[in-house]
């Protein structure tokens, strides 16, 4: 149950932004792209839950092969692709309804549950295993936009995990929170690698040493480097990561 | 997998449908322009557009519309000046005078955006009351005033949007090389060039087509007018009146002036598309 | 620059005094009760009940919005939502010309198009006969004029929704559809509302192209194959009488300072309601 990238390509209008890259992303470990802003992360990782159909302008070439099927070319379910794949974006986004219908909003939608009282518990299930059921308690059908935003961040996460994915793919997630909320939402990814393969988007490189198990090194929309976070980060092989990680283009 | 198809149903359903009301909004325009077309050209001739009507212009079967084209090319050409003169300082005084959320500027945003959406009709009414307070009759004169109240709030409308979104570093830049801001006024004019142009485009399309409150103000006659005290007979109002003729000559040329006017606002609305879509990649 | 700022604010109170003044006498001598709700129209006796021609409006007014709505509706989420740019570069010159022909256009279209299929296709399956200047074809017109309109605003209310908000909805397995119902559509209800108000203060106000095909029979319509006479049309058609009697003249007036109302209110609503949703966005 892995992620295997073959030489991917990804052009919008007449930009390459993704070249030729060849990586896998391993089963139940966290694995953090890093690079400098517009080297291709972001689109990578919108590629492999094909929510960058909808940029206009873009040509997808090559396989992202997802639990061994391809994605790309063979005929997949995208709604299904995308419910097994979990995001968590840079800014939390909740929508526009209560904490409850926010958690229960996916499993409607994939009608997961017949009964009430197995989606009340679910919802209460997800927002306990991102720390949230307390902290909500009595207000849970209150809108989420007036929680703040590290426990909308966490609410994001609760949401993501409500459909039962198995991959979960974070761009920034903790970029826009205070330093205390990044800490708690970056200790649920961790916790979280038991469960799910997660495949994280960070630009803090220190973020990446404290919880990557991969790393892969992207530049310019190619990959330069990747394998486990140990020897990436220690023994960087090549001469633009060992630029990278000395904080030359920063 | 029932789910998914389920789903996948319901979408292609939502599609069908929204395939459908653009085939109608399609239809539409077709209709619209096919009907006025068909109509208007079997009805065209030189000497609708280059004569008078001949015996009254709801009987007489001779000669064309030309006092409507003239007349509409007066109340529009008239009303299009004194409306850039009124609009272009409100303009300037809303988005340079005033800080940004001034009160005074929220309120003049909300009076035009409501005086757009007075009726025309009401336009002609308060229009009428004024002019027999003044005791004016008809005129060419009152159908001037009308329009260019009933274009202003589209004038300054149109030109805001395109000055609200213009950025204001520059104004910054200008002010900081210690220019006066009338000197700054001329590097904002140059900014929204455009804007105007296309103000002035739509406010011409409104003002060239509006036939409810030229009723009341301009009147209708068979001549071209020769002071601003006479009447003045506008396409809108030639293709309203003759249409209702019994007399087929009649009919003919309010489908002829019909014709023409479509023919003058398309002309307006593409060009209107071809300035924003060109002027625009000039800007900042 | 002050001073024309002002003075342009002023011009919605100066329309409103102006109207009321002229009407002032019909008031005094009739009380505003009897002239909105009396159905009788003899100007000359005396008598003005306005009821026919509110009636007509309204129900001309909410069947254009009836018919327009889920067209406008539907090609709005399409060209938010799914279409591609050709789609768009297609579609907006077509929304372009239906934005910028003249009211007079559409009634000569309604007259020379729908009239003649209304009297002859579609009538017959329901009364004996009928010319064809109907509410139905007022409605018809009027609501092919204010598509564009709603399209336009409805556009603008969506592009306003973020991109995340989609793609956190799309990333969990939903359709666009779904996205589209449950969350853009959710969080524009609104912005939504205000914009249909907007549009049936618009369609309150159509003048000619109504007056060209709705029959212009004095009377409270009982079906869409009755003809009927909105306030503009009554407006229109009589500014030539008028002058003869002073208190006619007012009681057109007052018919102008009701369309006036009417609108000044729908539009205030809408409009700050609309600015309020502008600023949240930003």
């Amino acid at each position: 149950m892995s992620i295997e990238i073959k030489k991917l390509n990804v052009y919008i209008k007449d930009n390459h932004i993704v070249r030729n890259v060849n990586i896998v992303l391993p089963e139940k470990q966290i694995t953090c792209i890093i690079g400098p802003s517009g080297c291709g992360k972001t689109t990578l990782l919108k590629t492999i839950n094909r929510l960058i159909d909808s940029v206009e302008g873009v040509k997808i070439e090559g396989n992202v092969f997802v639990d061994g099927q391809d994605i790309i070319n063979s005929g997949t379910e995208i709604t299904e692709l995308r419910r097994k794949i979990g995001l968590v974006s840079q800014r939390p986004c909740p929508l526009p309804m209560s904490i409850f219908d926010n958690v229960a909003y996916g499993c409607r939608i994939n009608k997961m549950f017949k009964k009430r009282r197995q989606l009340i518990y679910h919802v209460q299930k997800n927002l306990k295993a991102v720390g949230l059921l307390e902290e909500v308690k009595g207000r849970i059908r209150t809108p989420a936009a007036r929680l703040s935003i590290g426990q909308q961040q966490r609410l994001c996460l609760a949401r993501s995990l409500a459909v039962q994915p198995e991959y979960i793919l974070a761009d920034e997630a903790t970029s826009a929170l205070d330093p205390i909320s990044a800490k708690t939402v970056e200790d649920l990814f961790v916790k979280m690698k038991e469960n799910y393969s997660i495949i994280m988007v960070t630009h803090t490189l220190h973020q990446a040493l404290r919880i990557a198990d991969n790393v892969v090194f992207m530049y310019l929309g190619e990959v330069i480097e990747s394998g486990p976070a140990e020897r990436v980060f220690h023994h960087p092989q090549h001469e633009l990561t060992q630029k990278y990680l000395a904080g030359a283009f920063s | 997998m029932k789910i998914a198809r389920k789903k996948k149903l319901k979408e292609n359903v939502a599609k069908l449908f929204m395939w459908c009301a653009m085939f109608v909004v399609f239809g539409l325009v077709i209709s619209v322009i096919w009907t006025i077309f068909s109509k208007g050209c079997k009805a065209m001739s030189w000497n609708m557009v280059s004569k008078l009507p001949g015996g009254g212009f709801y009987i007489g079967k001779e000669g064309g519309f030309l006092n409507a084209i003239v007349g509409s090319l007066y109340i529009v050409g008239a009303s299009t000046v004194l409306g850039l003169l009124v609009s272009i300082p409100v303009v300037f005084f809303l988005n340079i005078y005033l800080k940004k959320g001034s009160k005074l500027a929220y309120l003049a945003r909300l009076a035009f955006d409501v005086l757009f959406g007075v009726p025309s009709i009401v336009y002609g009414a308060f229009g009428f009351t004024i002019m027999i307070y003044f005791g004016l009759r008809t005129s060419l004169l009152g159908g001037i005033i009308v329009i260019t109240l009933l274009i202003i709030p589209i004038f300054i409308r149109t030109m805001d949007e395109a000055t609200r979104n213009f950025p204001r570093d520059i104004l910054d830049a200008s002010f900081s090389l210690g220019a006066t801001r009338w000197e700054t006024l001329k590097v904002v004019l140059r900014q929204i060039a455009p804007g105007i142009a296309t103000a002035t485009l739509l406010s011409v399309g409104r003002a060239i087509g509006d036939a409810a409150s030229v009723m009341f103000t301009a009147g209708y006659t068979d001549s071209i007018p020769t002071s601003l005290s006479q009447p003045a007979a506008t396409l809108p109002l030639a293709v309203f009146f003759q249409l209702s003729s019994p007399i087929p000559e009649v009919v003919d040329r309010a489908y002829a002036a019909a014709l023409v006017l479509t023919i003058i606002v398309l002309l307006l609305s593409i060009s209107g598309r071809f300035i924003t879509n060109r002027f625009s990649k000039n800007k900042v | 620059m002050f001073a024309l700022t002002l003075l342009a604010i002023m011009l919605v109170a100066a329309i409103a005094i102006g109207l009321y003044l002229k009407s002032a006498s019909v008031i005094q001598d009739k009380s505003i009760w009897s002239l909105l709700f009396s159905s009788e129209w003899r100007p000359m006796k005396g008598n003005f009940g306005f009821l026919p021609f509110i009636m007509g409006t309204i129900w001309v007014t909410l069947l254009a919005i009836l018919l327009a709505f889920p067209i406008s509706m539907l090609t709005a989420i399409y060209l938010t939502e799914y279409s591609k740019p050709v789609v768009r570069k297609f579609v907006f010159p077509a929304l372009d010309i239906l934005a910028a022909l003249p009211s007079v256009i559409y009634g000569v279209w309604g007259v020379l198009v729908i009239v003649p299929w209304i009297s002859q296709h579609v009538a017959p399956h329901f009364v004996e006969f009928s010319t064809g200047y109907t509410v139905l074809a007022a409605g018809i017109v009027l609501g092919v004029m204010v598509i564009p309109l709603l399209i336009s605003l409805f556009i603008e209310i969506f592009s306003s929704v973020p991109v995340e908000l989609r793609e956190a909805s799309l990333s969990l397995g939903a359709t666009r559809w779904q996205t589209t119902k449950k969350v853009v559509l959710r969080k524009t209800i609104p912005g939504i509302l205000a914009s249909t108000v907007l549009a049936v203060s618009r369609a309150m106000g159509e003048t000619i192209a109504v007056l060209m095909v709705c029959g212009c029979v004095i009377g409270i319509p009982k079906g869409l194959l009755d003809a009927c006479y909105p306030i503009p049309a009554l407006i229109a058609n009589n500014y030539g009488e008028m002058l003869s009697m002073p208190l006619y003249e007012s009681a057109l007036m007052f018919a102008a300072l009701i369309l006036f109302a009417v609108v000044l209110i729908f539009n205030l609503i809408s409009r700050i309601i609309l600015y309020r949703l502008e600023k949240t966005e930003k």
